[in-house]
């Protein structure tokens, strides 16, 4: 009985602590990067939402006034509900658009025709992304590219700038190209046989598609989709330079507040409310990702 | 030293004989490489004596770009280095952030002058040290820049807000009217340079509100602005910063803006856009720039020399005609130089001697200046268009 209960001389166990130490010591990297870059600037940033502005200068202290101002206005409550609709909305077309890429590239196509397909997904990262979603501008204003192609068959001009139209292209240009390629690995790692089985036992292509493949790769589309999210909720570049900043997002209404009055302590109000946002977001999808079936 | 000499005074071909030693080429090779050794920081590290001296300056976009300052550096040995802000709010966090005498020079704002001064960042100056005597009446003693009988800064340039326009959609007739914003060919087509002072300012002149100041204003005048201002709402394609501003007015997708002037306009059309700024009959607002010594500076001197340069008819012209947004010049001896570099810019800019010209605007009290709320908060300002980009 003392045995099995793995007395601190057991070997087993002194393996086991071994495996810990020898664990440990190689997370330590990535455990001190994040208390240094994610844990302390946020104990930080919470701070200084208590701290005040006097003078255009910060001050030290601790009133909760940042907090009761933000919240009483209604502005902040519309931007935070937009921003979570713009993000969802995002999420949800990047996701649909990317799949029957990543599906026909995983399925459909040769492994070299794959590897191009891949480093042209990877290209785009390339080039800064402001300087891409600004030349959407060429193509989308109303004297633009599109606009121009449509005139030819007698349609337009349509607004596809400074609206939520803009916006989204921004999103999906910051997107699209990841979700495929995280789309991509998990499908490709889809096991045929079960493929295989489900259409031996009869079950329609469709069927296969939705009741095999995707709860096979459905990490692989649930990460892609939280990326999605994560970045079109703090993305400031699309919604300002594409959506006209009409109306604003949560990031906006950052820069509005620290650019007037220089008030840093009510900008990270916001910021707060949008980290904890997606760390709820974030933790219920991965918990999704990772729950066994029934 | 002997055997230097004896080496020097010899023929070169004679220590490539055949009976010259080892030891001898070895000694020869080593004095070159010693010599070397030696010469080669002497090379790479300038003297100090020819050292640029640098000069910190603070200010918005364009001041510290070549064509504005490298006759200045060429001149007087000097390189000058820029940090440059965007809105008065960020300028004065950004010195608030740097140890004192950090900035020589410090451009402003002329509202924000004021504010520099409490704040103890500028330093008084002497106005007889300037070329006040040559600036035109109006400016002679522009009382945003002066706190009693002290001088705080010098004004450089100045321009005009109104209403800029595409000039293929509107005529410059119906832009002489802010109503015009409201027209319903501008639906979805009208623009914010997204900064609440000018853009309430001008809609502010639109409600009347002309005396004393669009600024400064009662409560009720303060709620009929709001309600006039949320009016424009479904009007409004966008709210942009430079960059944005310049793209959305040189691509037509935005036809008209309030609150903002020839600065934009006046680089937009050297791109070709058919564009243009003009005042309202109901007036126009008016901004101001002027350099300021940093309080604690230890280069004063250097400092207000750059000053001198700037406000004299070389600097001017420069300024007039800056890259990266024209300005227009409050001396008298400003316009003589552009009149003689530049006729057209003068004229475009209506700085010249015979008939209407800019400052008659100014006489005739159409301008009003740019200033913060007198009688509410920035704050309360601030909020109220954050609410109207939600609304």
């Amino acid at each position: 009985m003392a045995r099995t209960q793995n007395s601190p001389s057991d070997p087993v166990t002194k393996q086991r602590r071994q495996v810990t130490l020898y664990g440990l010591t190689w997370s330590m990297p990535i455990v001190i990067w994040q208390l240094i870059f994610f844990v302390f600037p946020l104990i930080f940033l919470f701070l200084i939402s208590f701290w005040l502005v006097k003078n255009y200068r910060m001050v030290p202290g601790f009133d909760t006034i940042n907090w009761v101002k933000m919240f009483s206005k209604g502005y902040f409550w519309d931007a935070y509900w937009r921003t979570l609709g713009y993000a969802g909305v995002a999420t949800v077309v990047t996701s649909i658009l990317a799949f029957p890429c990543a599906f026909a590239l995983a399925f459909k196509v040769s492994p070299k025709v794959r590897r191009w397909a891949l480093f042209f997904l990877i290209v785009p990262f390339f080039t800064s992304y402001l300087v891409r979603a600004y030349s959407w501008q060429i193509f989308l204003n109303d004297n633009g590219i599109f606009n121009t192609l449509f005139a030819l068959i007698g349609l337009g001009p349509f607004q596809l700038l400074n609206n939520f139209f803009g916006t989204l292209v921004g999103y999906l240009t910051l997107c699209l190209p990841l979700v495929v390629v995280l789309q991509l690995t998990s499908l490709a790692n889809v096991d045929r046989t079960l493929i295989e089985a489900a259409h031996n036992l009869g079950c329609g292509r469709l069927r296969t598609v939705f009741q095999v493949i995707i709860p096979l790769a459905k990490i692989g589309i649930i990460l892609g989709a939280v990326f999605t999210f994560i970045l079109s909720f703090g993305d400031f570049v699309s919604p300002y330079y594409l959506g006209g900043s009409k109306p604003p997002t949560l990031s906006i209404l950052i820069i509005d507040t620290t650019k007037s009055g220089q008030q840093w302590p009510r900008a990270a109000v916001v910021a707060i409310v949008m980290i904890l946002t997606l760390l709820t977001i974030m933790f219920a999808s991965v918990a999704a990702a990772y729950r066994k079936r029934a | 030293m002997t055997d230097i000499k004896k080496d020097k005074d010899r023929p070169i071909k004679q220590t490539t004989q055949p009976d010259a030693g080892r030891r001898k080429i070895l000694k020869g090779a080593g004095a070159v490489t010693a010599a070397s050794a030696l010469s080669v920081p002497m090379i790479l590290v300038p003297p100090r004596a020819n050292a640029a001296t640098e000069l910190n300056m603070i200010a918005w976009y364009g001041h510290g770009e070549p064509d504005m300052v490298e006759e200045f550096e060429a001149m007087h040995n000097v390189k000058i280095k820029a940090k440059y802000y965007a809105g008065g709010d960020n300028m004065l966090a950004l010195i608030s952030q740097s140890p004192p005498g950090t900035y020589d020079l410090i451009l402003s704002d002329g509202e924000f002058v004021k504010l520099l001064k409490e704040a103890g960042y500028i330093e008084a100056m002497d106005p007889n040290e300037y070329n006040m005597g040559d600036l035109f009446d109006e400016y002679a003693h522009f009382d945003a820049h002066w706190m009693g009988d002290a001088l705080y800064s010098v004004i450089v340039r100045f321009g005009y807000l109104g209403v800029s326009f595409n000039t293929e959609i509107i005529s410059h007739e119906e832009a002489s009217d802010y109503n015009i914003l409201w027209d319903s060919k501008l639906e979805g087509k009208v623009g914010h340079f997204d900064w609440h002072l000018p853009n309430l300012g001008c809609l502010s002149l639109r409600d009347g509100n002309d005396s004393p100041s669009p600024f400064d204003i009662n409560s009720s005048q303060w709620s009929k602005l709001q309600e006039t201002t949320l009016s424009l709402k479904p009007q409004v394609g966008g709210y942009f910063d430079y960059g944005g501003t310049f793209a959305s007015l040189k691509n037509g997708e935005i036809y008209a803006m309030c609150g903002i002037g020839d600065w934009i306009t006046g680089v937009v059309r050297k791109d070709g856009a058919p564009v243009d700024s003009v005042i309202p009959k109901q007036g126009g607002i008016q901004w101001t720039e002027s350099y300021s010594v940093g309080k604690g500076s230890k280069k004063q001197d250097l400092a207000k020399e750059f000053i001198r340069y700037i406000t004299s008819p070389k600097g001017q012209v420069r300024s007039i005609q800056m890259g990266a947004y024209p300005g227009m010049s409050p001396y008298k001896s400003g316009w003589t130089a552009i009149n003689e570099a530049n006729p057209e810019e003068a004229k475009r800019q209506r700085m010249t001697f015979d008939g209407p010209n800019c400052i008659d605007d100014l006489r005739e009290g159409r301008i009003h200046f740019r200033e913060t709320p007198v009688q509410q908060s920035l704050e309360d300002w601030n909020d109220f268009w954050s609410e109207y980009k939600n609304a």
